[in-house]
């Protein structure tokens, strides 16, 4: 139910004094209200519920995030012999 | 899907679970707060590929689960009126009632229609001025912003001919009163990242203080729900309990300003009664007085109704983390999604629904014609 997908900012225009947008989804392109996001724009990835974007995603936490788990695999790359030998052991 | 695909890698994955296998000394029991996330950790079976000393137990945050039979009976009673366009998110629709579904409802002739967004209302207000359109405006705080743009345009833009049956809960009373119970499990939660999209997560701080137990504000991808785990058992092997947040590319610790501003312009904090749980205090939204001619509760003076759950379900300690699916009984056999019993089966994102279209009721079955086998 609160499911939220993220998707591109495709253009804005206005119905009714609502600030609106064409957001595209992989292959599927959907309205969706911006007014929740006054600073959204063009080219942005907001995250849409039940037709509102309700955060625009914000790309530097998102790399600094994912730059975190690249990290953590190389350093289990590092220690894997370690973990196989404990798993090996204690058999799952 | 960029923002979704890469949280899907499954090496980084298998690394994240390492890392949580090499940091935990002892067993701990998690709760997710949300149903999505709940759907999610069985669809990708996140449960499974953790270590065997941690534990997710499943939360009360699926809000078709969570709205009260009584209220589900209204929504009919309403929608079964001639001059009544009844909207409501698909999902509700197969929920039973005491006297069958809104779906069954639609069959016999009733006017009941899916919307994808409450302001579809709006258009079906305008495009059917001679009939009363009632939207079922059921929701944690993630779709409060939504349900409650709804009313405040139809109020500026002066539309007489819509109203909203209110069944709004909120998560973090829900999370007090689960750490209250006597026979509470649950010793960390992966907080519900699109709820604190909304409301930021402050109100999550004091609960964390309080009742010592870390909360992790958590994604939906498979990436976001190990990572989130992974910070709750580093606070848990620490001996800290503080809330925090994975989810930053998606909020920050305030939420969305402009949404949290409207909703409580529109809505005001109320006693809730959740389904399979019971009465909590505060834990629900209702419209302010304000708002009262957009109030179906009021246009329609639909009358107490009593109602009876079956014995035999177990939701409510499922819902509370005391209890799993596989617990119960009647899982599987005479409660399925088409059949359901109670609360945690009548949505997809209920934990025994979830368990069920995943599979899991096959293994109980297969479990229990072993034990059948042996005794033999």
């Amino acid at each position: 139910m609160c499911l939220a997908i993220p998707g591109k900012v495709l253009e804005e225009f206005d119905r009714r004094g609502m600030r609106m947008a064409r957001v595209q989804f992989g292959g599927i392109v959907r309205e969706a209200s911006l007014d929740y996001v006054p600073t959204a724009k063009v080219g942005d990835y907001v995250l849409v519920h039940v037709g509102f974007a309700i955060s625009t995603v914000n790309a530097e936490e998102a790399a600094r995030t994912y730059q975190l788990l690249e990290e953590m695999d190389q350093l289990t790359e590092l220690e894997a012999p370690v973990v196989d030998e404990v798993s090996a052991r204690k058999p799952q | 899907m960029k923002y979704i695909d890469e949280y899907r890698n499954p090496k980084l994955a298998r690394s994240v679970i390492q890392e949580i296998r090499r940091i935990q000394t002892r067993p701990w029991v998690i709760m997710e707060v949300c149903g999505g996330q709940t759907h999610s950790i069985v669809k990708h079976g996140i449960d499974r590929l953790l270590p065997d000393g941690v534990e997710l137990v499943h939360g009360p945050g699926c809000p078709v689960c969570v709205t009260p039979l009584e209220t589900i009976d209204k929504a009919q009673v309403i929608a079964a009126q001639p001059d009544v366009i009844f909207c409501s998110f698909g999902d509700m629709l197969r929920v039973p009632g005491s006297h069958g579904d809104l779906f069954t409802l639609k069959s016999k002739g009733a006017d009941v229609r899916v919307v994808y967004s409450p302001l579809d209302c709006l258009k079906i207000a305008y495009a059917n001025p001679e009939k009363k359109i009632t939207f079922f405006a059921i929701g944690f705080e993630t779709t409060a912003p939504a349900n409650a743009m709804l009313v405040d345009r139809a109020k500026q833009e002066g539309v007489k001919n819509l109203s909203i049956l209110v069944s709004h809960s909120l998560v973090p009373p829900s999370i007090a009163y689960i750490l209250q119970s006597p026979q509470n499990r649950v010793q960390g939660f992966l907080g519900p990242g699109h709820v604190c999209a909304i409301m930021g997560y402050r109100e999550y701080e004091p609960i964390s203080e309080r009742y010592k137990v870390p909360i992790v504000i958590t994604g939906f991808e498979p990436l976001d729900l190990l990572q989130g785990t992974l910070m709750v058992v580093r606070q848990l092997e620490a001996g800290r309990a503080v809330t925090e947040n994975q989810y930053s590319r998606v909020l920050a610790r305030d939420g969305n300003v402009a949404a949290r501003k409207l909703v409580n312009n529109v809505f005001e904090v109320s006693d809730r009664k959740w389904r399979g749980v019971g009465w909590i205090p505060k834990s629900g939204f209702k419209l302010r007085w304000e708002y009262r001619d957009y109030d179906a509760e009021r246009i329609f003076e639909v009358k107490e109704i009593d109602t009876k759950e079956p014995a035999i379900c177990i939701s409510g300690q499922i819902l509370k983390g005391i209890k799993k699916p596989h617990d119960c009984p009647a899982f599987g056999t005479e409660c399925t999604p088409l059949t359901p019993l109670g609360a945690t089966m009548v949505s997809a994102e209920g934990a025994c629904a979830a368990y069920y279209s995943y599979g899991r009721h096959l293994e109980k079955r297969k479990a229990e014609a072993a034990q059948l086998g042996g005794a033999a």
